[in-house]
């Protein structure tokens, strides 16, 4: 293997950056500041809010499949949220979604997916030794964690927790009156949002800043693995959206605490008007869906990178369109901001606006497709390699098809009328942004296990998981198509009561029961997640013949990742299968002069400027040895 | 062609700025951004109609005035810093901090001039974005007050000097951008109120 610069760089030099031997338990493993615990630490409370979230749906499907049911042998849990005839208390049904939407939007597919994979993977790729501010990390995850407790305890309160449902829209959450979770429950769903929103600012501060400034010697924005430029751009759209959501949450809090109108005007309740007026309900959904868009692909672009990079490892082939896949990236980015109103198009909004809304929406489609075609480009005809992380990637590129394609014409304002706020929606989106990017952490946490722990998953449960879990997406997601062409609402507490909607409960029934099955086979992942942390077979350094540079770590990285020094980098990372060469990998750390034989004609000439620059390192080094001594 | 324009850039060390620096421009994007989403959220109410009609407060003026002249007064002593002329910069950063606190009393006063006005925070939202607008700054400005004094404590201290520049120029960039900040805001209620 053709590694030799490798070597060179680690050396036994006594090392600087080992703070490791300072670490008591407290600080290596709760106040850590290292990037590496820090994503792990993401992880596991992604996790933990993905089985609350998953749970809350599995209630309230119940519910939907089987509205007869007699629920009583929930009351241990539930408790007075079943009504006295063993029913689901119809205001809790609402918290469910509500909570459901919340934690899964959130709790696990921002932070759970951004925030484990940037903080673990940006210092690994881009060769750094932690972020740019470790103190700054530390408070990210900090703040989640209490944002995380907040809403957590919003789970437990008399009143139940914020109702109206993920988006909250006034005047429903602004009223006490209006619903029981807009009392306590909402207040601490806001309170827990600034929490969230002060920790993704914070990491995203730390992630961009870490991008930009921290890159290892070689390593220039066109050899960055696409993960990192996809964490990289979540971190600036999140930067400049979530902001917006904290003036709408300000905003909001001074309605209900404070008595102001800027989203009441002229309601009555019981007959009595509020004193409130002047206020307009539209603007928070303008300010909301400034973030709420964004937010989209602030779930889905990280999902997006990881996929690229395990699309490349595993089909032994370089990236099909590594530019291609950058420039639609920075295009979802942009257009990402422009395309809010798309969710208004029934608010009242000048329909002209909603035509201007609905042509920059559909653009969208251009990039999208870009980065499938590349994925399928890349699948096409390579050596493939059916690792679960693989196999998960493939299952994102297709539901990010199938679920993409159903945004097209929800896009269109006009056949929005139709089939805004219905099943239809819900299909859409838990395709392409829930299931992608759910598919995109796992197969995330698949690929990069045996850099977190040292130690592999099993694969064979990895496959029936991955089995389990595709089969039963499309079970549960493909049948809501249909419910909601037929105009079956979503957020309704039951159907059976309206002439128009009294039938598809089969349907309904089918969805629940795959619900439930997709469901179980998420506690295959759980066991062997846990049980291969400490069970696992040991992983070698690079399992999956990977090129990038968290593969030249040690098997268990200290606090400062390389023990000597950072490896500088000479090629992009996409070096799979080059003609010529006597590996079906080239690693980024391999000089192009130690290749002449897979080198094309322009590296070859790249080849005296590399050599000036391995000298001058070298006498780095021996500068750096003789300091020591 | 991907390649070729990777491999020209060779090993080289990338570009890269002091990274404290850069967060804080982070953050400043942070704080434009939830300023341009009030402001656009005026505009956009505003132009639904009921709007309360009233004078801004004159006091503006003279906090406006104050707040130029606290970023002048920085300025001097960063300049006198990077001279190494120690009692220069403890006197700019004296003169700047108390500008600093003069500016968030006069914008308190301004609020006492809304009320005499009947311009209250609860009632039409015309009233109330100014009020949001005004707390909301003076909120930052107070992290701002704060950052002068920890440069005020640490020049006292020998830390600021042509050598250590570091705090001392991220705490002009914060002040001179909070200052920008309300010149901004004061010119848009100038033009929209």
């Amino acid at each position: 293997m053709a590694t030799a610069n490798v070597a060179t760089h680690s050396t036994d030099a006594h090392d600087h950056h080992d703070h490791e031997h300072h670490d008591n338990f407290i600080t290596k493993y709760i106040f850590t500041q290292d990037h590496k615990m820090i994503g792990k630490q993401f992880l596991v409370t992604g996790i933990f809010w993905a089985i609350i979230g998953g749970l809350l749906s599995l209630v309230f499907r119940l519910q939907l499949g089987f509205p007869d049911m007699e629920l009583e042998w929930l009351r241990p849990i539930l408790g007075g949220w079943i009504t006295p005839d063993g029913k689901l208390d119809p205001e809790f049904y609402l918290a469910l979604v509500t909570m459901h939407g919340t934690i899964m939007v959130f709790f696990v597919l921002t932070a759970g997916l951004s925030g484990t994979f940037s903080n673990f993977l940006i210092p690994l790729q881009i060769g750094a030794r932690d972020m740019a501010s470790g103190f700054m990390n530390m408070l990210s995850y900090w703040f989640f964690f209490l944002s995380s407790v907040i809403m957590f305890i919003s789970l437990f309160i008399e009143t139940g927790p914020a109702s109206g449902g993920w988006v909250v829209y006034p005047p429903l959450s602004a009223l006490e009156q209006a619903m029981p979770g807009s009392g306590l429950g909402m207040t601490l769903w806001l309170i827990a949002m600034t929490c969230f929103i002060a920790s993704s600012l914070l990491g995203g501060i730390n992630y961009i800043t870490t991008v930009i400034n921290l890159r290892t010697k070689g390593m220039s924005f066109s050899r960055l693995p696409l993960t990192i430029w996809a964490f990289f751009l979540t971190a600036v759209i999140g930067l400049l959206s979530f902001p917006v959501l904290f003036s709408a949450a300000l905003l909001l809090v001074f309605d209900r605490s404070f008595g102001t109108s800027f989203y009441l005007s002229d309601i009555y309740i019981g007959g009595e008007a509020l004193p409130n007026t002047g206020g307009s309900p539209v603007l928070y959904q303008h300010l909301f869906w400034f973030l709420g868009h964004p937010e989209v692909y602030i779930v889905l672009l990280p999902a997006l990178g990881i996929t690229s990079e395990i699309i490349a490892t595993n089909s032994r082939k370089p990236i099909f369109g590594y530019k291609a896949m950058i420039i639609s990236m920075l295009g979802i980015t942009i257009l990402s901001f422009v395309v809010w109103a798309h969710h208004m198009f029934v608010s009242g909004l000048n329909p002209f606006l909603g035509s201007i809304f609905m042509f920059l929406t559909l653009i969208i489609a251009i990039p999208s497709a870009v980065k499938v075609f590349n994925y399928l480009t890349t699948l096409w005809r390579g050596n493939l390699i059916f690792t679960p992380g693989m196999l998960f990637s493939i299952g994102l590129v297709s539901f990010f098809i199938s679920g993409g394609l159903t945004g097209i014409f929800l896009g269109n304002s006009a056949i929005d009328i139709q089939l805004h706020d219905t099943y239809f929606v819900v299909a859409h989106f838990h395709l392409v942004m829930g299931s992608a990017s759910f598919f995109g952490l796992m197969a995330g946490v698949y690929h990069w296990f045996p850099k977190m722990f040292g130690r592999m998953m099993d694969a064979r449960l990895g496959y029936i998981h991955f089995w389990a879990t595709f089969i039963g997406v499309y079970l549960v997601f493909f049948p809501m198509h249909y419910i909601g062409i037929a105009g079956f609402p979503r957020r309704y507490y039951s159907w059976t009561g309206f002439e128009f909607s009294n039938m598809y409960t089969d349907l309904n029934m089918f969805v629940s029961v795959a619900a439930i099955l997709t469901f179980g086979a998420q506690l295959i992942f759980l066991f062997n997640f846990f049980y291969s942390m400490y069970r696992g077979r040991v992983a070698s350094l690079n399992p999956w013949r990977s090129n990038t540079l968290e593969w030249t770590t040690p098997l268990h990285p200290g606090h400062g990742n390389w023990p000597g020094e950072i490896p500088a980098v000479y090629r992009w990372p996409y070096d799979y299968s080059k003609p010529g060469a006597s590996e079906d990998f080239i690693p980024q750390t391999v000089p192009l002069s130690a290749t002449p034989e897979s080198n094309l004609p322009h590296e070859q000439e790249l080849v005296k400027l590399e050599k000036q620059i391995i000298a001058d390192e070298e006498a780095d080094l021996v500068a750096d040895e003789s300091k020591e001594s | 062609m991907e390649e070729k324009i990777a491999y020209v850039e060779g090993a080289e060390q990338p570009i890269s700025m002091h990274p404290k620096k850069f967060a804080l421009w982070l953050f400043i994007v942070t704080v434009v951004m939830i300023f341009a989403s009030l402001t656009s959220a005026y505009i956009v109410r505003q132009s639904e109609g009921n709007w309360l009609e009233f004078d801004l407060p004159t006091i503006f003026w003279y906090t406006s005035g104050i707040i130029v002249f606290s970023s002048i007064t920085l300025h001097f002593a960063y300049l006198s810093a990077r001279k190494d002329e120690l009692s220069k910069l403890r006197l700019g950063m004296v003169i700047t901090s108390v500008l600093g606190i003069a500016f968030l009393v006069g914008q308190w006063y301004s609020w006492a001039a809304l009320v005499d006005r009947d311009v209250y925070f609860v009632g039409n939202p015309a009233g109330s974005f100014l009020y949001v607008f005004t707390g909301l700054h003076a909120i930052h400005l107070i992290s701002g007050v704060i950052f002068l004094i920890i440069v005020l404590i640490s020049s006292f201290r020998y830390k600021v000097h042509s050598k250590n520049m570091d705090l001392m120029e991220m705490c002009v960039t914060y002040w001179h951008f909070l200052g920008g900040l309300w010149l901004y805001l004061f010119m848009f209620l100038l033009l929209n109120h």
